[in-house]
């Protein structure tokens, strides 16, 4: 096996142009399991960890929108330490990534690129309709997270492309993450559920996981909600929402899943437990939107 | 280990017992190594020249082998050779009770995984590759894949020429048609759970110039594996030398062999070291699991709470071949009523072949599956006479005198009502302030911020029960220890030596202490284990401190007699008169005599012994005997438990224990292991189980087969009692086992409390709570 070591971006674009079967490790909490398992045997592995500007975040604005951008190789430990206020949803998910040595490793470059039906970083992405910066010796292109999956860990990236970065548009609003699985920590997802509301725009935004063959928002629900919300003029005014707007709202969801049966749990109980979330989420960010609690379900300490 | 030394002193003062003996908590020898992560543990081995082997294993649960061609793998660069049956030099079969299972499959195999041929390379990742070389051409058969319906339906195809029983037992006391005002009945299921030791299995084969062959392993008993290595090899055991080196957790999982055999006939073959390491993957596949069983129960009682009778049958699946299956049988029938005083009793119990994973010791063995199901009863038939549980219990529990299903009677305390009283009493958990937001991870679904308390309610249960201590029905169970006191350094120092197996539990630590307190000498070392020392049987059914403490402690009285003669002669005085105390030797009427290093001079004494506990009987064909097992241990466990009624998500809150332990020879140890038992049936409770579908194992990865996290596991009320048994050393009673058994059924109930769902098979999963 060859192990590519570029010392910088260009060089690693350049490897991977020349090498387009390499496999890029960057925390490789994904590559080394699947190496381990011999699930993998890559011929080459491209080594993205010198690369320091992958381990950079900042703060962009894309058409008017403020946004972070951040670099594939920043870890998961620093989206919660460092972006927690700008992307709340972003990183609720990321301290649902498995314990603490693992979210210092991995990347959510690396979880784009793995492309996991069950990756915990996709649905949040989703909710806040981020967009994904793919570059190659041919140049850069960015693309909306709702094109990149294409299939069980298949993606729009061609064989010659790296992940650069991801294009988080800045939260205007409450958003929550929650993760369904049987044990209290450090568990793959049985299914997952991202909501992000953006007043500024009057929209909603969802992202559901492990609940398709690829990570997919929820478009009916975020219309539904949207549209109730405007309509009842909720967004200036906010009440209360009546049962009847989250049970929709969860149905909605629930009906955006197409699960399987595996390992980890039922078709039957992933649906149950979607529309579950969906409720409690909106729930919860309605409540923090309404301003009457101050809890948004962060933990107290580190 | 103390580090301390006496300074200059005169040897007629007595002014310091000596530390770390039996009772007191000294650090283990150990302990810090493994804590810095120093450790060396049998995957770290290591040679010069060593080759490194991997083993090729069946895809399928049932198949005729048709041919194997290994002529691509052994022209692979780097292999050194590919074995396969016909290259085993001695017996192709080995078992730890009933020997059945080959070495190497030859004509069948019998489940997915079963070890088929052997590659030794110069790699490990060349032997991976060569393995997918080897050609095997298979007739895939319809695997056996339903217990009760292997030992019901006689047209189920035979996994072995000798039927698909294992072990039938049935046990019957009173009358069996006996009736009863108040009946409940019903079906319980136990999911295959895994041992989950974190070091996996692993050993270093060298081939010796006298034609044998030096194997440094983890293990849980040198001496079987010794014995089933050599027949195998066709070797003298003598030839078979075998040394422990560091276990990484055992749990029962060690006890069947798993690479003893290959890595030897490898190193044997190429005549050069071979190493061995299995990967966690191929751990799941390399090691037997915890019994699954399907369990019918029903219980009889009075108006008044009395049991009247107790009848059940019980199916244990031992999967492809028998391992400990028939001790299964033996322990799931023996105690099938739990720790309760039943005048009438008619158990059933089969232990079937299968193919599926092959299924043999693990802690709390064949006592966990009954425990489930006996409990949920005492909890169903509470309800249906609207007692209290734990007052239900402590009514029919039993207690010194009394007599057991199999009419042996307990002659020793068996403090079963008191411990549930004791457990009932600890401190609950403080209620939450309203007004005070919770932290999501004390809440069902912890850090995945599932609930903000939304469908959350609180339940308690109570869970208690009864296992066996040592090896049981005839079984001639000793252990054994040599001493040498010598002086070294000026100072006494004891070398103890046993083929005792560290795997976590602290028997190092053990034998230092009973050295001290027999010697009273501090300095007392730990020889490593091997084989050149009498056997110590397995470290399992909670009996190290037991068999390897008494021989500890016999070898240390016969070193003692000696050291005493000694004295007698050089200062006159009677042995009867002497003891050892403080690193001197008192005289009864005249004081201080010696420091006992003044006494040995250049003299080295060194005794060994071996110890036997009382005989137990194997049991008749009604399941009586006068002693089947020779003690048996209590454990009374409370569940708080949070469920997200909506989400099927648990958190155990709190969960207490109270336990008998007869003597605590290592107090800190004894809650260590009840802290870690009750770990182990949380994690049975309520994820952990290995899927299978068709004979083969579906979630063979710490990804899919959960155990229990700092989250998962709540802080635990740990009341410790101690009513000596005055036939076992110190009194000492089996901790290990009982806490794993007990904590399952508790929780279970605090679920079903919360919820009001019947809950008969564990693990209990979201769906079950929901459902």
């Amino acid at each position: 096996m060859d192990f590519l070591r570029p010392a910088c971006w260009s060089e690693a674009l350049e490897a991977k142009a020349n090498h387009p079967d390499a496999t890029p490790v960057a925390g490789g909490t994904d590559v080394m399991v699947e190496l381990n398992f011999d699930h993998r045997r890559p011929e080459t592995l491209l080594d993205l960890t010198r690369i320091e500007q992958l381990r950079e975040w900042s703060r962009t604005e894309r058409d008017g929108v403020a946004s972070v951008r951040i670099g594939a190789g920043v870890p998961y430990s620093r989206l919660i330490d460092e972006l927690g206020t700008s992307l709340p949803g972003l990183a609720m998910a990321s301290r649902t990534v498995g314990s603490p040595q693992i979210r210092n490793r991995g990347t959510l470059g690396g979880n784009l690129a793995s492309a996991s039906p069950a990756g915990d970083g996709h649905p949040p992405l989703l909710a806040s309709n981020a967009e994904i910066e793919l570059e190659s010796v041919r140049g850069s292109r960015t693309i909306p997270i709702g094109e990149f999956f294409t299939g069980v860990k298949r993606t729009a990236m061609a064989p010659d492309e790296l992940v650069a970065a991801v294009h988080v548009p800045v939260s205007t609003g409450p958003q929550q993450f929650s993760k369904i699985g049987t044990r209290n920590a450090m568990v793959i997802a049985v299914c997952t559920f991202a909501i992000a509301l953006w007043p500024d725009r009057r929209g909603v935004g969802t992202g559901l996981g492990s609940a398709a063959p690829t990570p997919r928002p929820a478009t009916e629900a975020e219309a539904f909600l949207a549209a109730a919300l405007t309509d009842a003029d909720q967004w200036d005014d906010p009440r209360p929402l009546p049962d009847s707007i989250t049970e929709r709202f969860g149905e909605l969801v629930a009906h955006a899943a197409a699960p399987i049966d595996d390992v980890r749990g039922t078709a039957g109980y992933r649906t149950h437990a979607l529309r579950v979330l969906a409720r409690r989420t909106l729930s919860w960010a309605w409540d923090e939107y309404r301003g009457d609690t101050e809890f948004s379900g962060r933990q107290r300490c580190a | 280990m103390s580090n301390t030394h006496a300074p200059a002193h005169r040897p007629q003062d007595l002014d310091d017992a000596i530390a770390g003996g039996v009772g007191e908590s000294p650090l283990r020898p150990d302990g810090t190594l493994k804590v810095r992560g120093d450790f060396a543990y049998s995957s770290d081995l290591w040679a010069e020249n060593m080759l490194w082997g991997a083993t090729l294993r069946s895809p399928h649960p049932s198949a005729r082998i048709r041919s194997i061609d290994i002529g691509p793998a052994l022209r692979a660069p780097g292999v050194h050779t590919v074995l396969t049956a016909a290259d085993v030099p001695g017996r192709n079969l080995y078992g730890l009770k009933d020997i059945d299972q080959p070495v190497l499959a030859e004509d069948v195999v019998r489940y997915r995984g079963e070890a088929v041929a052997l590659v030794a390379a110069d790699h490990p990742e060349t032997a991976r590759r060569a393995l997918d070389l080897v050609e095997v051409d298979y007739e895939v058969l319809e695997p056996v894949v339903d217990a009760e319906l292997a030992a019901r339906d006689e047209s189920v195809p035979k996994v072995h020429p000798g039927g698909n029983t294992v072990r039938y037992q049935p046990i019957v006391k009173g009358d069996p048609d006996a009736t009863a005002d108040v009946v409940v009945s019903g079906t319980y299921t136990v999911g295959m759970q895994d041992q989950a030791f974190l070091g996996p299995e692993s050993g270093l084969a060298i081939p010796a110039e006298d034609g044998g062959v030096d194997l440094y392993l983890a293990t849980q008993d040198l001496h079987s594996d010794r014995k089933q290595t050599a027949a195998a090899l066709d070797l003298d055991p003598e030839l078979v030398r075998m040394t422990m080196s560091g276990v990484g957790g055992a749990f029962g999982g060690r006890e069947d062999l798993s690479m003893q055999v290959h890595v030897c006939m490898l190193a044997l073959r190429t005549g050069r070291p071979v190493k061995i390491v299995y990967d966690r993957e191929e751990s799941f596949f390399g090691h037997v699991h915890r019994h699954p069983a399907r369990m019918y129960y029903e219980h009889g009682a009075t108006e008044d709470g009395d049991l009247v009778y107790v009848r059940a049958q019980l199916y244990f699946d031992g999967g492809a071949y028998a391992s400990k299956t028939p001790v299964v049988v033996g322990n799931g029938t023996t105690l099938g009523v739990g720790p309760y005083d039943v005048a009438n009793v008619s158990i059933q119990g089969w232990g079937m072949y299968t193919n599926n994973p092959p299924c043999g010791a693990m802690r709390g063995l064949g006592a966990v599956q009954p425990a489930f199901a006996y409990e949920s009863q005492m909890d169903r038939l509470a309800a249906k006479l609207g007692m209290d549980p734990v007052e239900l219990r402590v009514r029919n529990a039993i207690s010194r005198g009394d007599t057991t299903p199999t009419g042996q009677v307990l002659d020793y305390p068996a403090p079963v009502a008191e411990l549930l009283r004791r457990v009932r009493d600890l401190p609950l958990p403080e209620a939450q302030h309203p007004d005070t937001t919770p932290d999501i991870r004390d809440l069902p679904g912890g850090a995945s911020n599932t609930t903000h308390g939304e469908g959350v309610v609180r339940g308690v249960g109570y869970g208690v029960c009864i296992k066996n201590i040592c090896y049981a029905e005839g079984a001639d169970d000793f252990s054994t220890a040599r001493v040498r006191l010598q002086v070294v350094a000026g100072e006494p120092l004891a070398m103890v030596h046993t083929a005792a197996a560290e795997v976590g539990q602290g028997v190092v630590t053990v034998q230092q202490q009973i050295t001290r307190s027999e010697l009273g000498v501090e300095r007392v070392n730990i020889h490593p284990n091997d084989t050149s020392v009498g056997p110590a049987g397995s470290s399992s059914a909670s009996r190290q401190t037991y068999v390897t403490g008494g021989a500890v402690q016999a070898a240390c009285r016969a070193v003692r007699e000696r050291l005493l003669a000694l004295t007698a002669e050089r200062y006159g005085e009677p042995p009867s008169e002497l003891s050892l105390a403080g690193g001197k030797v008192v005289s009864a009427s005249s004081g201080v005599l010696a420091d006992i290093a003044e006494v040995l001079g250049s003299e080295v004494v060194e005794e060994t012994r071996e110890y036997h506990h009382r005989e137990t009987f194997p049991l008749d064909e009604q399941g009586h005997s006068e002693r089947a097992q020779v003690q048996h241990a209590f454990s009374a466990h409370r569940a708080v438990v949070d469920v997200d009624t909506e989400l099927g998500l648990i958190k155990v809150v709190q969960l207490d224990c109270s336990q008998d332990v007869g003597k605590a020879v290592n107090p800190e140890s004894v809650v260590g292991q009840i802290q870690g038992g009750s770990a182990q049936g949380l994690g049975l409770a309520v994820m952990e189980e290995i899927q299978v579908g068709e004979g083969k194992i579906r979630n063979p990865s710490f990804t899919d087969y959960l155990i229990p996290t700092i989250l998962d596991m709540p802080p635990m009320n740990v009341d410790v009692i101690e009513r000596g048994d005055p036939n076992a050393p110190y009194g000492v009673r089996g901790v290990g086992e009982p806490p794993t058994i007990s904590s399952t059924p508790a929780i279970v109930a605090a679920i079903r409390a919360a919820t009001g769902k019947e809950l008969t098979h564990v693990p209990v999963g979201p769906e079950h709570v929901i459902g």
